[in-house]
């Protein structure tokens, strides 16, 4: 009937995996590699607010900096593998996933506002103006993508699984 | 060892045609032809008997990818590069021209030298005896210690640390034996770096998917930091203007190659996956 299901039934489910988790996976990584991409796009390459190194810059601010730019350059990559794989499995779950993303930025954005910004003064947003303005609505946006990220998965949480797409698949 | 006798070489053959001593801060355009003499002397017989090895055992094995061939030929130009010839010459007096010979010598050309698998054409063109020694010194636990991801990593970025936040640059410039030393052993730590994150060749102690790329992830950025460290405090006897550039070059470039093996390793992931049975939702 089905040339998955019965392999499947052999493996432990752990091994097996889970479309659910790993669509929320996918888009958490996918959201922080975004979010980081905008920043270094953005703030540094275009807008020049943020540069290559400040002489504020602490040794535990370079570590995390440096921890978090090379995780997030994994995960830009990692996640796109990981959906590609979800597609061909015909296990991705595309609410989840625009869920995981949500939270993967919202998450980046806020780490970067408040633990970076504020209590490692890694560096600031802006240099030479009145910098409340700018940390506020960094950190709001960053909390707004959060919370919309929950929200969404929390939402998609509950469901039970799309019977009608896994009968079909089952068909196959 | 072949490594060092070549770059030994490559310092020799530099003085012919030229009274300006090999080893000096200032650089004339005058050498450039001794330089690419020397570049070609390195590189070329290394391509050849790549190239002459995939074609020979192509005749009696499996007829060699010419992919392979490829990028081994790459990879020796590259690395070659940085150790002879013009941007060699440069690196004498420029951090930035050191630090594009780094990314050549320890990270791009040693990827394109492990993609080109070059223990498994050894095996293909060795006599049995031979091979079958090789067999045992790859499955001895001296090199399960040196190839483990771990130590590899460690060797190779450690090294990093240690060759820029010491003397030990400054050091390198007045010394032949450790120039070659040093080069010597950024190249091998690259490679084994490599190869230990992205095993091409038959590795018999290779290590799990998630212990490469917590590794990888962390070499990376340990390599990110020490660029923006560099940024901040140059080495010793390093025009500040220079260094700043080096150091941008070490943290961007090393960004492109690091993309480069992380989508390596992830498409080896996508395609071992695709045996495995399917997920349920």
């Amino acid at each position: 009937m089905n040339g998955y299901s019965s392999t499947a039934e052999k493996q432990p489910p752990r091994e097996v995996g889970n479309g659910r988790s790993r669509s929320l996976v996918s888009g958490i990584l996918f959201g922080i590699g975004c979010i980081a991409f905008v920043d270094e796009v953005v703030f540094h390459q275009l807008l020049h607010w943020h540069h290559f190194y400040d002489k504020s810059t602490t040794a535990a601010g370079l570590v995390s900096d440096g921890l978090l730019h090379a995780f997030s350059w994994f995960a830009s990559v990692a996640s796109l593998f990981l959906l590609a794989d979800l597609r061909r499995k015909r296990a991705w779950i595309r609410s989840r996933w625009v869920g995981g993303i949500l939270l993967g930025a919202g998450f980046f954005q806020l780490y970067d506002g408040i633990v970076h910004h504020k209590l490692m003064q890694l560096h600031q947003i802006r240099y030479g103006v009145e910098i409340s303005v700018y940390d506020w609505t960094w950190n709001i946006a960053g909390a707004l993508l959060l919370v919309a990220g929950i929200a969404m998965i929390v939402r998609t949480g509950g469901e039970k699984s799309e019977t009608r797409e896994q009968e079909t698949m089952r068909a196959e | 060892m072949q490594n060092s006798r070549s770059f030994v070489d490559a310092h020799a053959g530099h003085g012919h045609g030229s009274d300006t001593p090999t080893i000096g801060p200032v650089y004339h355009a005058a050498d450039g032809l001794g330089d690419w003499i020397s570049l070609a002397l390195l590189a070329l017989p290394l391509m050849l008997a790549y190239a002459a090895l995939a074609y020979w055992t192509s005749k009696r094995y499996r007829r060699w990818p010419a992919s392979r061939s490829l990028s081994g030929c790459a990879g020796i130009l590259l690395c070659a590069s940085a150790v002879a010839g013009p941007l060699a010459q440069a690196a004498h007096s420029s951090f930035t021209a050191h630090m594009l010979g780094h990314l050549l010598l320890g990270m791009l050309g040693p990827l394109l030298l492990v993609y080109a698998a070059p223990v498994t054409l050894l095996f293909r063109a060795l006599p049995r005896r031979a091979a079958r020694f090789l067999t045992r010194l790859l499955r001895s636990r001296f090199a399960a210690a040196i190839s483990h991801p771990v130590t590899a990593a460690s060797l190779n970025v450690g090294g990093l640390w240690l060759l820029y936040t010491t003397d030990l640059y400054a050091a390198m410039h007045a010394s032949v034996a450790l120039h070659v030393l040093i080069h010597v052993h950024v190249f091998a730590a690259g490679y084994l770096f490599t190869s230990s994150i992205l095993p091409v060749d038959p590795s018999p102690h290779r290590t799990g998917m998630k212990l490469r790329g917590c590794v990888m992830i962390l070499s990376f950025a340990a390599h990110g930091i020490l660029g923006k460290t560099l940024y901040a405090f140059p080495p010793a006897g390093t025009d500040i203007q220079d260094a700043r550039q080096g150091a941008q070059l070490m943290y961007y470039g090393g960004d492109g190659v690091d993309l480069l093996l992380i989508l390596l390793f992830c498409y080896r992931w996508y395609r071992s996956e695709n045996g495995k049975p399917g997920i349920h939702r």
